[in-house]
């Protein structure tokens, strides 16, 4: 019932938004999304930590194709339902003081986007899955094309036919195994997840659906090579929605790894996680690399990002626990950092109308309390210890390591290079003389520290004690492992 | 079968109230002729029936093919709604025309014997002849309707030339008895030349008329000069016609010669999928882009026709009316705007987002059903179709080549969607009117296209 309540509460509140014209319609927005977090509290506070499935709602949907409406959430998707609920309400929070044209279209879309996300974190149905993988990215399409910059049309019409391409793969992929399943006595096929589960298919097969589901959840993350959609995509977004798809969105791809491919195609994975494992390690230097040369803020962030998502996905391909655990607490701290780095920047481009980094500069001379948070953030982006990035960053990269050393070290480099572009920038944009554009820079307002504390608190919760966020979910991934080393 | 009987009488009278100084009444006449025989064509559910000598069988493909296409009808005609005002005109003749033509339609889902199918067809096409020529102070109406019906007629011949092939080669024109003597002929009578002959030239005749490629090349060409009306019954019941037929015929008639034609129809669907696709991404009128597009989606249709399980029936029904559905509302919608911009372009529908929200909503919906995206029926439509085929042996090539040119489509449909909501309105352009008639119309059709994305069971499960 909770799940159910969570799924459709969004969608719901979306409606309810589109009737609101005017300004009402970010406060109705926020509160909406703050429910939404209570509720997922809710479900927090009555999860019990083991393996199984909880607040699971099984209903047939196509009943003669054996097809469910089966949602419930185990304690890898609460984490992820965790973190969508937690940012969302920030990210609504964080545009209020923009004026959206339309601002009642606006909102109900980021309603609607949730309703998508959160579909795709607690479906246990492949189609369902599916489904929602979809209904999350139409409305930020048109999130991103109505209300972004200059270029947005070509850019995010880019984005968008290259991840529907790679999900109708994934969709083929779907078909296939859902043929391959035994049934039950009412339908011939199940395309539920445990019954993707129970499938032993020769090793050939494997390593083509492999290939099939890799492509889609590739593209989304996105992995090196099929990261070219990405960084004009978050450049050009309004900065909501860059928030969206990095803080939120690209998790669906790691998500989708984690639940639908490494345990359906195992000997698939093993045969080619060599190959992902490099084109992996390639993302983490090359988004890193490129991102030092980066003179635009925005873009900056967006080639770190991949470099980050590199490394969880080179963790979660080494198949051992500390790989999949760091993965799953690195997408938690990611999410939270590149949600702050983006406000920072959307706030400094706000009252200097640029984000060249040669144009700024001296801004910590006025505001101390930017230039704190935006140092927190921005160590644990770096990883250093006692913030959200160690951790996960130390999880994974122990995880390759007993994979294959030789990866682990380059992989490793990752840590350093983060170091450079990320002082680079901040010396840049926050110390030396003063600008043109930085004169009378202002410090933090109310609604903006509203935002950025509440990060910076998730940043120091999940670095000093991270067993809060492992616990929940180290049984699931155990059992995820035993489903994969069968 | 009273359907059938109605639906002439009920022409006939739409000619003579033609004869009537106001025009006005004709199409709520038309409409509520539609709901009544809607209505009492769904008496003969679960009650196989076979009339006249057992030329015609009512059963529940006939039933089920028989509603969605009376109810496509239904819904295209309010876009006639700009007519009843135009009282110089003979227009009681269309409105006979469209139900004549409906019977043709239903003659084709319901035929039991070869020469039923061909008068069905005939009927069918010979209206269709007619109404795309019926805008005739426009000079591309009449050479539609000539290129039509010259090609039409041609194709009509030789399919006739198959069926008296088969019929040489079998002694008899029933679909069943066909089958029958195909497989006393032993191997379906693959090993028989005249029969299969006449087997691939009947494919070749049904082909043009559900505008697959490569006979496809009459269809751009048609489809812009007609009406924009007739368009969407064009490709709509037309197509849902021909393809219920094609497929009955395949099923009753030649299933056992399968290895025979599969070859030949494996290289019509894989030409249809790409010409259509390939066709539809360079186009500049939206027209012309629904045209090659229902070329493509021909090709889609036609996989069911590999695969002859319960799934592949029921596929074939939910496909052409979640295509129907969204191809009425993208030509509804197309007619308004190109009757006040006087352009057919993409550029016509720059800026509707914000001026006819209503308009532009249902014809993002329709786009993106077409595209096959989730949340609509279009999806559903696309996911039956490739289940009903991969539980063929060999075919799952077939798939990923269909899957990869649904991503093609993806472009030439957001083309539409793109210039709606993020290019502005050119200037001194006023809003698009539309009446509350027909934004009443438009709301049903994209509340269909949504309820069956989300519950596709409500038709899915029906054969």
């Amino acid at each position: 019932m909770i799940t159910a309540l969570l799924l459709f509460w969004p969608a719901l509140a979306a409606l309810l938004v589109l009737l609101i014209k005017g300004e009402g319609a970010k406060k109705v927005a926020f509160i909406a999304t703050l429910v939404e977090f209570a509720i997922a509290l809710f479900a927090t506070v009555n999860f019990v930590p083991d393996a199984t499935t909880q607040f699971a709602i099984d209903v047939p949907w196509v009943e003669r194709a054996g097809i469910g409406f089966s949602i419930g959430m185990d304690g890898i998707s609460l984490l992820m339902v965790l973190l969508t609920t937690f940012l969302v309400p920030l990210i609504v929070l964080s545009s209020f003081k923009h004026d959206y044209k339309n601002p009642h279209v606006f909102y109900a879309l980021v309603l609607f986007m949730q309703t998508g996300l959160i579909g795709v974190f607690v479906a246990m149905d492949a189609f369902l899955f599916y489904f929602f993988w979809e209904v999350a990215l139409i409305p930020i399409y048109f999130i991103a094309a109505i209300w972004g910059g200059a270029r947005r049309i070509p850019v995010t019409f880019k984005f968008f036919v290259y991840t529907i391409f790679g999900s109708l793969f994934m969709l083929a992929a779907f078909v296939y195994l859902y043929f391959q399943t035994a049934g039950t006595e009412l339908a011939a096929h199940s395309s539920n997840v445990n019954a993707f589960y129970q499938l032993t298919m020769d090793s050939a097969t494997q390593s083509w659906i492999f290939w099939f589901l890799f492509l889609a959840f590739a593209i989304k993350m996105p992995v090196f090579p099929f990261h070219t959609w990405q960084p004009d995509t978050y450049t050009e977004s309004p900065t909501q929605a860059t928030m969206l798809l990095a803080g939120i969105m690209l998790k669906m791809g790691i998500y989708g790894v984690i639940r639908w491919l490494l345990p359906v195609v195992p000997l698939g994975v093993s045969q080619w996680a060599d190959t992902v494992l490099v084109l992996s390690i390639i993302g983490i230097i090359y988004g890193s690399v490129i991102a030092i040369r980066q003179h635009d803020l925005k873009r900056l962030i967006a080639y770190s990002s991949i470099a980050h998502v590199g490394l969880i996905s080179a963790g979660i391909f080494t198949l051992n626990e500390q790989g999949l655990q760091g993965g799953m607490i690195q997408m938690l701290s990611h999410g939270i950092n590149v949600v702050g780095l983006f406000f920072i920047i959307d706030i400094i481009f706000r009252r200097t109308n640029t984000r060249e980094i040669s144009n700024l500069g001296g801004i910590t001379q006025t505001t101390p309390a930017l230039s704190i948070v935006f140092l927190i953030l921005l160590m644990g982006s770096i990883a250093l210890p006692l913030t959200n990035g160690f951790i996960g960053e130390f999880l994974l990269l122990s995880g390759v390591f007993q994979y294959n050393y030789i990866f682990g070290a380059v992989a490793g480099m990752t840590i350093i290079l983060a170091a450079v572009y990320m002082l680079r920038m901040f010396q840049g944009v926050m110390f030396g003389t003063k600008s043109e554009a930085t004169e009378g820079f202002a410090d933090l307002t109310f609604h903006e520290k509203a935002v950025l504390i509440p990060l910076v608190i998730m940043v120091f919760w999940i670095g000093l004690f991270p067993n809060t966020f492992l616990s929940i979910s180290e049984p699931a991934v155990g059992q995820l492992l035993s489903i994969i080393n069968r | 079968m009273i359907s059938i009987i109605l639906l002439s009488g009920f022409g006939i009278i739409n000619l003579f109230v033609g004869f009537l100084k106001s025009k006005r009444i004709l199409l709520p006449l038309s409409l509520l002729f539609l709901a009544i025989v809607f209505g009492i064509n769904l008496l003969d559910w679960n009650d196989t029936k076979s009339y006249f000598d057992n030329m015609i069988t009512i059963d529940n493909f006939a039933v089920a093919f028989t509603g969605i296409m009376v109810l496509s009808t239904l819904l295209i005609l309010p876009f006639t709604q700009h007519y009843i005002t135009r009282n110089d005109e003979n227009i009681g003749e269309l409105y006979a025309l469209i139900l004549f033509s409906l019977v043709g339609a239903i003659m084709m889902v319901s035929y039991n014997n070869m020469l039923m199918l061909f008068i069905g067809i005939e009927i069918l096409s010979i209206a269709m002849y007619v109404l795309a020529g019926s805008d005739k102070r426009s000079l591309r109406s009449s050479e539609a309707a000539l290129k039509y019906f010259l090609m039409g007629s041609f194709f009509t011949g030789v399919m006739l030339f198959g069926i008296v092939m088969v019929y040489g080669a079998t002694g008899t024109f029933n679909i069943a008895e066909i089958a029958g003597s195909a497989e006393a002929m032993g191997t379906g009578g693959v090993n028989n030349v005249m029969f299969m002959l006449g087997v691939l030239i009947i494919i070749i005749g049904i082909s043009f008329k559900v505008s697959a490629a490569p006979f496809h090349f009459w269809t751009p060409d048609v489809y812009e000069g007609t009406p924009t009306v007739w368009t969407a019954y064009m490709s709509t019941v037309v197509k849902t016609a021909g393809v219920a037929a094609f497929y009955k015929l395949m099923d009753a008639a030649f299933a056992a010669s399968y290895p025979g034609w599969m070859p030949t129809l494996v290289a019509i669907i894989v030409l249809s999928l790409l010409i259509g696709n390939v066709g539809a991404v360079v186009q500049q009128s939206m027209k012309r882009m629904l045209a090659y597009s229902s070329i493509s989606h021909a090709g889609y249709l036609l996989m069911t026709l590999l695969a002859f399980n319960e799934l592949s029936r029921s596929s074939i029904l939910f496909y052409s009316f979640a295509y129907s559905t969204a191809s009425i509302a993208a030509f509804g919608v197309l007619q308004l705007v190109s009757r006040q911009r006087q352009s057919e372009n993409y550029e016509a529908f720059n800026g509707l987002g914000k001026t006819n929200p209503l308009l532009a909503f249902s014809v993002t919906v329709a786009m993106l059903s077409l595209a096959g995206i989730p949340l609509t029926a279009g999806f559903f439509g696309k996911f039956f179709v490739f289940s009903a085929l991969i539980e063929q042996p060999n075919m799952m090539w077939l798939i990923v080549v269909a899957v990869i040119l649904a991503a093609v489509g993806i472009y030439y449909y957001f083309r539409v969607v793109i210039a709606m909501y993020l290019h502005p309105v050119a200037e001194g352009h006023t809003p698009i009117k539309s009446t509350s008639f027909i934004n009443v119309m438009l709301i049903i059709i994209t509340a269909l296209t949504i309820l069956l994305g989300i519950a596709p069971a409500l038709l899915s499960d029906v054969l």
